[in-house]
C-alpha cells in the first residue's frame, strides 16, 4: 500500500471547508481508498455529511465525561460512516470560554497515541477551523502531521486575504517541517471572472487552483439529507465535479513552499479584476466638514 | 568598611561580567555596583526590576509565588485556593513556615493546599464551573473558614476564564469575601508584581469593607503590616509595641486574619515591616484613610531602638516614656548576649543575597555582633530599595541585582566571606565550597529573629553556624598534610 498521505484543509470561515471535504473524502472512498476526516473545531460538524449524524460526539467531550482522555479507547471516539470512512471530531469548549486550541492539541494526540493513523490508510483529512487563531490550530500542520495543505477559497475578497494569510503561516511551519501547500480550491460564488482570479492568485503563491467546484443546489439537496452529493445523487454533474477534485489530489504531486504576497501586491490584484476600487488616498481621515464641497 | 577597596571591587565586578557574551554582559553590568553611600538615588548606579537574562540561573519566583506564597498565603482563617494545575499549590506549600495560632483546618487553613488541579478537560473546557463547585465543597466542608481567595496560576489567564463573576457570585451565595487574584505567573519579571497584585486585590475587595461601621478606638492604635511571622518573627515584635503602651489592631499577613485586615483603616499608624511586599496598601490607606506609615527595623539592638523610639515620636509622651523603658529594659540582657558571641564573631565578614528587605534590614544585627557585610543583593527589588540600602550598606560594598549563579560563586570566591545568608537553592552550592551558610529566608528553620527575643536567637545561631567545628573538617584525613607527615614519622 502506498505512505499515508495526510493532508488539512484551511480557508476563511462558510467558505465551505466541511462540506467540500466530506464531498471529496466520499469521492476518494467511492472510488477504493481508505480515509479517515479529523474534525478539529469546536463545532464538530465535519463529519456530519459522512455520518447522517446531527454532531459526532468528540473527543474532548468524551474525556470530558469520562474524566480524563487517557480513559478512552480508540473505538469509544472513532465512527464509519459513508464508504467506511472513519470521522473522529476533536471537539471544544462553548464559544467564550476554556481553550479550544488545547482540545486540538489533546484530541490529535490521542489519535496518535492510540494508533488511528493505521497501516490500512490512504488518506487522513483534517478540516480545522477558519481562523488559525493559535497555535492549536496550526497542531495538524506541525511535524509529522500534515504534508499537504489545501486551501478552499472564492473570488470574494476576504476569502482571498484569508488565503494568503494561512499562505504566510504555512511558510513558518514550511521552514521548520515538511508542510507543503499543495492547492488552492476555489468552491465557487458565482462571482465575476472568479476562475481567473484564483488561478492568479495562485500563481502568486507559487501554487495552483487545483479545481474550480462551480455552485451548485444539489450540494444544499445533499446537505440537508446529511449527505454528500456523492451518496445522495452519484449521477448529478455535481458529483463528478468532486470525482474530478478527487482525482486531481490523489495524482498531485505539485507541493511548493508558498510566496505569500504583500498587502499591496493583493490589492492590486483585486483592484485589477475590479473587486476593489482604488483607493482615494486623498480622503483619509478628513471629517465631512473638512472636505471639499462638491461643485 | 569593606573587605576591598573601591577599586578593587570595581575590578572584580569587571572580572566576572568577562565571561559574558557581549549583550549580557552590558546588561548584567548595570546590576552590579560598588557602594556610595555620597550618592543620594540609585538610578545613576543600578539598574532593577528587569527581566531576567535566559541562561544565567536567576533565582527569582513569579507573580504566584509573590501573592500566594508571600502576601495571601499566611492569612490565617481565610482560604486561599491555587486555582490551576496542582504543581503550584502542592510546591508552594508550607515554604515559609509563617506561624499562626488556631486549629488547621478547622478555623485557620494555612498549612493546608487548596488547589483546582486542574486537567486537560478543564483547560479546554475551561474551570468556572470547577471553582464554583470547589468553592461551595469548601464552604461545606469548612464552615468557619472567613473568606476565599482566588489565586491565579498561568493557565487560567491563558484561557481567560472569568475568577472575577464566579467570585462575585459565589460570595453572595455564602456571605463572605470572595477574592479573585490575577497573578499569572507570567506576569511581571519576578515574584514583585504578585506582591502588588496581591496589594490591589486587598485594596479592592477587603480594605474597605467595614467602612462606616463602629469601631472602638484609642490613640494608641498600630498595625503591623508585612511581617510574615516567619518562625514567630511578628510575635516577638508585636510585644515590644504593646509593651510600649501601643494596641496592636492587626497584624498581617503573618498570623493575620480577614478582620484585622478589614480593621485596619481604623488605626492612628501603619507599621511597615517589608517595604517591597506592602508599601502599596500602606500608600493605599495613606491616601483614602490619612493613615501615615513607618517603616521600622528590629533587626538587632540598635535599630530597635532606634525604630521603637521612631515609632514613639508619632505618639505622646506615656508612648516615648514607654519605648525608653522597653529599651531600658532590654539592655542588660542585649549586652550580656553581645559580651558572649561578639568576641567569637568579631570581624567575621558577611555575604548577602535575600529578598524583601533582609538584605539590608539585618546588616545593623550583623554590626551589633561586630560583624561586617561585605556584599548584599536582592532578587527582586526596586530602585527604591537601593536608594535605602546604599544608605545602610558600608562605602565601596558590594551590591548586585538579581545575581546570577556565575556571579555569586565568582563573589564569594574573590571576596572569601566567613558567612553567607541566602535561600535554600544557594545553600548547598555554598556548603560543598566549604562556607558557613544560613538561610536567611527561612532562617534555616529556626527564628525568630526579630525583636529583642529574636536577637538572642540570632546571635546563637550566626555563633553555631559560622564555629562550627565541621567547617575544619572539610579535608579527608588522609589527605591533610600533617596526618601524611605523621604517617611518615612512625
Amino acid at each position: 500500500m502506498a505512505k499515508l498521505r495526510q493532508c488539512a484543509i484551511y480557508g476563511k470561515g462558510g467558505i465551505g471547508k466541511s462540506t467540500t471535504t466530506q464531498n471529496l473524502v466520499a469521492a476518494l472512498a467511492e472510488a477504493g481508498k481508505k480515509v479517515m476526516i479529523v474534525g478539529c473545531d469546536p463545532k464538530a460538524d465535519s463529519t456530519r455529511l459522512i455520518l447522517h449524524s446531527k454532531a459526532q460526539t468528540s473527543v474532548m467531550q468524551l474525556a470530558a465525561d469520562a474524566g480524563s482522555v487517557e480513559d478512552l479507547e480508540l473505538e469509544d471516539v472513532m465512527n464509519v460512516g459513508f464508504g467506511g470512512v472513519k470521522c473522529v471530531e476533536s471537539g471544544g469548549p462553548e464559544p467564550g470560554v476554556g481553550c479550544a486550541g488545547r482540545g486540538v492539541i489533546t484530541a490529535i494526540n490521542f489519535l496518535e497515541e492510540e494508533g488511528a493513523y493505521d497501516d490500512e490508510l490512504d488518506f487522513v483529512f483534517y478540516d480545522v477551523l477558519g481562523d488559525v487563531v493559535c497555535g492549536g490550530f496550526a497542531m495538524p500542520i506541525r511535524e509529522n502531521k500534515a504534508q499537504e495543505i489545501y486551501i478552499v477559497c472564492s473570488g470574494e475578497m476576504m476569502a482571498m486575504y484569508a488565503a494568503n494569510n494561512i499562505a504566510k503561516g504555512i511558510v513558518k511551519y514550511a521552514n521548520s517541517g515538511g508542510v507543503r501547500l499543495a492547492g488552492l480550491i476555489c468552491n465557487s460564488r458565482n462571482t465575476d471572472r472568479e476562475d481567473e482570479l484564483i488561478i492568479a492568485l495562485a500563481e502568486k503563491l507559487g501554487t495552483q487552483m487545483i479545481h474550480f467546484v462551480p455552485r451548485h443546489n444539489a450540494v444544499q439537496h445533499a446537505e440537508i439529507r446529511r449527505m454528500t452529493v456523492i451518496e445522495y445523487d452519484p449521477t448529478h454533474p455535481q458529483a463528478d465535479e468532486y470525482r474530478a477534485l478527487a482525482s486531481k489530489i490523489v495524482n498531485n504531486t505539485k507541493f511548493v513552499i508558498p510566496t505569500p504576497i504583500e498587502m499591496e501586491a493583493l490589492e492590486e490584484l483585486l483592484m485589477e479584476f475590479g473587486i476593489m476600487e482604488v483607493e482615494d488616498t486623498t480622503i483619509i481621515g478628513k471629517s465631512k466638514a473638512a472636505e471639499p464641497v462638491a461643485a | 568598611m569593606s573587605a576591598l577597596t573601591r577599586e578593587e571591587t570595581q575590578a572584580l565586578i569587571q572580572e566576572v561580567l568577562e565571561v559574558y557574551p557581549e549583550k549580557a554582559k552590558k546588561d548584567r553590568a548595570k546590576h552590579l555596583m560598588v557602594n556610595d553611600k555620597a550618592l543620594e538615588s540609585s538610578k545613576k548606579c543600578i539598574t532593577s526590576n528587569r527581566k531576567s537574562l535566559p541562561g544565567v540561573m536567576t533565582m527569582r519566583g513569579c507573580a504566584y509565588a509573590g501573592s500566594k506564597g508571600v502576601v495571601w498565603g499566611p492569612i490565617k482563617d481565610m482560604i486561599s485556593i491555587s486555582h490551576g494545575p496542582i504543581g503550584c499549590g502542592q510546591y508552594a506549600r508550607g515554604g515559609r513556615r509563617n506561624y499562626y495560632v488556631g486549629t488547621t483546618g478547622v478555623d485557620t487553613f494555612c498549612e493546608m493546599n487548596f488547589t483546582s488541579d486542574f486537567q486537560e478537560k478543564d483547560i479546554v473546557f475551561g474551570g468556572d464551573k470547577k471553582l464554583t463547585k470547589l468553592m461551595e465543597e469548601i464552604e461545606m466542608l469548612f464552615p468557619l473558614n472567613k473568606g476565599i481567595s482566588v489565586q491565579s496560576e498561568c493557565p487560567i489567564g491563558l484561557i481567560g476564564d472569568d475568577i472575577e463573576a464566579v467570585s462575585k457570585k459565589v460570595a453572595a451565595q455564602i456571605n463572605k469575601p470572595v477574592v479573585p487574584v490575577r497573578c499569572e505567573g507570567f506576569r511581571g519579571v519576578s515574584q514583585s508584581l504578585g506582591h502588588h497584585i496581591a496589594n490591589d486585590s486587598v485594596r479592592d475587595w477587603i480594605i474597605s469593607n467595614r467602612d462606616g461601621q463602629a469601631f472602638e478606638k484609642t490613640p494608641y492604635d498600630v498595625a503591623i503590616l508585612g511581617d510574615y511571622n516567619i518562625g514567630g518573627d511578628a510575635w516577638s515584635s508585636r510585644i515590644l509595641l504593646e509593651e510600649m503602651g501601643l494596641r496592636v489592631v492587626a497584624q498581617w499577613s503573618g498570623d493575620g486574619t480577614l478582620a484585622e485586615m478589614e480593621n485596619t483603616p481604623n488605626v492612628k499608624l501603619n507599621l511597615l515591616h517589608c517595604y517591597r511586599s506592602m508599601n502599596y496598601i500602606s500608600r493605599h490607606m495613606e491616601e483614602k484613610y490619612g493613615i501615615p506609615w513607618l517603616e521600622y527595623n528590629f533587626f538587632g539592638p540598635t535599630k530597635i531602638a532606634e525604630s521603637l523610639r521612631a515609632i514613639a515620636a508619632f505618639f505622646d509622651d506615656k508612648i516615648k516614656e514607654g519605648a525608653e523603658r522597653v529599651i531600658e529594659k532590654y539592655t542588660a540582657p542585649m549586652n550580656e548576649i553581645i559580651a558572649k558571641y561578639k568576641p567569637r564573631l568579631q570581624g567575621k565578614k558577611v555575604m548577602l543575597y535575600v529578598g524583601g528587605l533582609r538584605p539590608r534590614h539585618v546588616v545593623g544585627a550583623y554590626e551589633d555582633l561586630g560583624m561586617v557585610v561585605v556584599g548584599t543583593g536582592y532578587e527582586f527589588a526596586h530602585n527604591d530599595d537601593y536608594d535605602r540600602t546604599m544608605k545602610d550598606m558600608g562605602d565601596a560594598t558590594l551590591i548586585y541585582d538579581d545575581a546570577t549563579g556565575h556571579e555569586l560563586d565568582e563573589f564569594v570566591k574573590a571576596m572569601k566571606p566567613d558567612l553567607i545568608g541566602s535561600g535554600i537553592k544557594e545553600k548547598y552550592v555554598f556548603h560543598k565550597m566549604g562556607y558557613p551558610f544560613r538561610q536567611m529566608h527561612s532562617w534555616d528553620y529556626s527564628g525568630p529573629y526579630h525583636g529583642y527575643d529574636g536577637f538572642a536567637v540570632f546571635a546563637k545561631d550566626m555563633d553555631l553556624t559560622l564555629n562550627n567545628p565541621v567547617w575544619k573538617m572539610l579535608k579527608a584525613p588522609w589527605l591533610k598534610e600533617e596526618a601524611t607527615a605523621e604517617l611518615k614519622a612512625a
